[in-house]
C-alpha cells in the first residue's frame, strides 16, 4: 500500500528539483517538461487522495450493504486508517476548491486581457504608454499587444528596443501565458507543486530571452537590456548610486546566482554559452513523473481487486 | 466591463478632482474645464503653452474672438497651469520644456487607454497574472549581483559600458 503514498511524495521531490532543472535544461524543453509534470503530478496526487478516501469510505457499513460486498474482507485487506482517509477526503475537498478559485481568477484575468488588447489600436502590435512608469509587458489577446512605456523606450537605444520587442513577441507568439496559467492551476491542486509552477514562469522568460538573442544575434545585448531595464525599473536604486562600474572590483571571476532572483539568473544564463538539449536529464525527469502515474494506477487496481474479492465473499 | 470603460474611468476620478479644485474655479466646472482644455489642445495641432491655452479658452466657448473676455474672463493663468499640470500627471498630456515653462501636446487616444489599463492591471495581482512583464522587481542584493555580473563580463569584453545608467 506504500504505492499509494508515492504519488504524494513525488510532487515534493519535483518541487525541490524544479529550480535546478530550470537552470540546466534548454528553456523550451524545460517549459514543456515542467508544465506537463505539474499537470501529471497534480492528477496523480489527486487520484491518490481520492483512493485513500475511497478505502476509508469502503468501511462504512451502509456502503457495504449498498455495494453488496463483505465488510470483513474489506477491513482485513484495508491498510488505511480512518484518520488517514478522512484527512485525504478533506485535502481533496480543499484541492477542488482551490482549483475552482484559481480557475475563476485566471479565466477572468485572461478575458480582461483579451478585451483590453482588442481595445488598443496599435501599430505592429506595439502600444506606447505615457506616464512616469518604467514598464514593458506582453498583453495576451487575439492578437496580443506589446505595451511599453514611452519613458522606458526613451532610455533604450535602437538595438535594445529591438531586443525588448523580440522578447515580448516571443511571449505572444509562443502563448507563454498559457504554460504559466496551466502550471498554476495544477499547483492549486497540490501546493507542493508551487515551486514547479514558479519555475515555469522563469523558464518562459528564459525562452523569450533566448528567442531575443537569436533574433538580435547578440546574447550580451539581451543580457544588458534586461539588466538596464531592471535597474531602471527598481525604485530606490539611488541607494546603490555609489556602486558603479569602477568601484566594484570583483575578487572572483564567477558570481554565484544559484540563490538569486530571476533577473540575475536570466542575465547570467545569457552571458554563458547557449543551452544545449539534454536528453538524459529530460528522460530521467519524465521517468520519475511516469513512476507517480504507474503507482497511482497500481493502487487503483489494488482497490479494485480488493473490492471484487469482498464482493465475491459478500 | 463594457467597451465604454475608458469614459467611465474618467468619471471615476471626478469627485476627487472636484475636491482639489484650485481657488477661483467653481467646483462643478473643474471637469468641464479639463475636457475643454483637452479639446483646445487636440484641435490646435501644435504644442501650446498655458498662456496660449488661456487665450484660446473663450474662443473655444463662443466660436470666435481670440481676445474676448467671455465666460472665462476671470480664469487666472495659474488656474490654467494647474489644470494642464493635472492633465499631464494623469498621462493625458505630454509636455516639452520651452524656455522657462512648458508647452503641452495631447497624448493620442490609444495611449491614454493603454495607460489607464496599465494602472488597472498593475493594481491587482490576479489581473496582472497573465501579463508577461519584461523584468520582475529586483531586491537590493539582486541589483548588486546584476551590476557585478555585467561588470565582470565587461572586464573580459572590454566594450562600452552601455548597460550603466545614463544620466539621472
Amino acid at each position: 500500500m506504500w504505492l499509494l503514498y508515492l504519488p504524494l511524495v513525488i510532487p515534493a521531490l519535483a518541487g525541490m528539483s524544479a529550480r535546478p532543472l530550470a537552470a540546466r535544461l534548454e528553456p523550451r524543453q524545460a517549459t514543456w517538461l515542467l508544465t506537463s509534470a505539474t499537470v501529471a503530478l497534480a492528477g496523480c496526487s489527486t487520484a491518490a487522495l481520492a483512493l485513500l478516501a475511497a478505502y476509508a469510505a469502503a468501511r462504512a457499513p451502509f456502503l457495504a450493504t449498498l455495494g453488496d460486498y463483505s465488510q470483513q474482507v474489506m477491513r482485513r485487506g484495508d491498510p488505511i486508517s480512518a484518520a488517514a482517509g478522512t484527512a485525504a477526503a478533506l485535502a481533496l475537498t480543499g484541492a477542488a476548491v482551490a482549483v475552482a478559485v484559481m480557475l475563476r481568477s485566471r479565466a477572468r484575468a485572461l478575458a480582461e486581457s483579451y478585451r483590453r488588447a482588442a481595445e488598443l489600436e496599435a501599430d505592429d502590435g506595439i502600444v506606447v504608454v505615457p506616464g512616469p512608469a518604467i514598464e514593458a509587458y506582453a498583453l495576451p489577446g487575439g492578437p496580443g499587444r506589446i505595451v511599453v512605456s514611452g519613458r522606458l523606450l526613451d532610455r533604450l537605444d535602437n538595438r535594445r528596443r529591438a531586443a525588448l520587442i523580440a522578447h515580448e513577441q516571443a511571449h505572444l507568439a509562443g502563448r507563454h501565458h498559457l504554460f504559466a496559467v496551466v502550471a498554476r492551476l495544477a499547483a492549486a491542486a497540490n501546493p507542493l507543486l508551487l515551486p514547479v509552477a514558479r519555475s515555469v514562469e522563469y523558464t518562459v522568460e528564459r525562452w523569450a530571452d533566448e528567442h531575443a538573442a537569436a533574433v538580435t544575434g547578440d546574447r550580451r545585448l539581451v543580457a544588458e537590456t534586461i539588466g538596464q531595464v531592471a535597474l531602471l525599473a527598481t525604485p530606490g536604486r539611488r541607494r546603490l548610486a555609489g556602486i558603479t562600474l569602477g568601484i566594484i572590483k570583483p575578487r572572483t571571476r564567477r558570481v554565484s546566482v544559484a540563490w538569486a532572483g530571476p533577473v540575475p539568473r536570466r542575465v547570467a544564463a545569457l552571458l554563458t554559452a547557449p543551452p544545449r538539449r539534454r536528453i538524459i536529464l529530460l528522460g530521467a525527469s519524465a521517468a520519475i513523473v511516469l513512476l507517480a502515474g504507474v503507482a497511482a494506477l497500481e493502487a487503483a487496481r489494488d482497490l479494485h481487486a480488493l473490492l471484487e474479492l469482498a464482493q465475491a465473499a459478500g | 466591463m463594457p467597451s465604454g470603460d475608458g469614459r467611465r474611468g474618467v468619471r471615476d476620478h471626478e469627485p476627487q478632482r472636484a475636491a482639489d479644485s484650485p481657488p477661483g474655479v467653481p467646483r462643478r466646472a473643474a471637469g468641464t474645464l479639463e475636457s475643454e482644455i483637452l479639446g483646445i489642445l487636440r484641435s490646435a495641432g501644435e504644442p501650446l503653452s498655458p498662456g496660449e491655452v488661456r487665450q484660446r479658452l473663450p474662443a473655444g466657448q463662443h466660436g470666435e474672438g481670440q481676445h474676448g473676455e467671455g465666460q472665462h474672463g476671470e480664469l487666472s493663468y495659474s488656474t490654467v497651469v494647474t489644470i494642464v499640470s493635472r492633465l499631464h500627471a494623469k498621462g493625458l498630456l505630454a509636455r516639452q520644456r520651452a524656455g522657462r515653462g512648458f508647452t503641452y501636446t495631447p497624448v493620442d487616444e490609444a495611449s491614454v487607454v493603454a495607460s489607464r489599463m496599465s494602472n488597472a492591471l498593475g493594481s491587482g495581482t490576479d489581473r496582472s497574472a497573465v501579463l508577461s512583464r519584461f523584468v520582475s522587481g529586483l531586491s537590493g542584493r539582486d541589483a548588486l549581483l546584476l551590476r557585478r555580473l555585467l561588470a565582470d563580463d565587461q572586464g573580459q569584453q572590454d566594450g562600452d559600458p552601455g548597460w550603466a545608467e545614463k544620466g539621472q
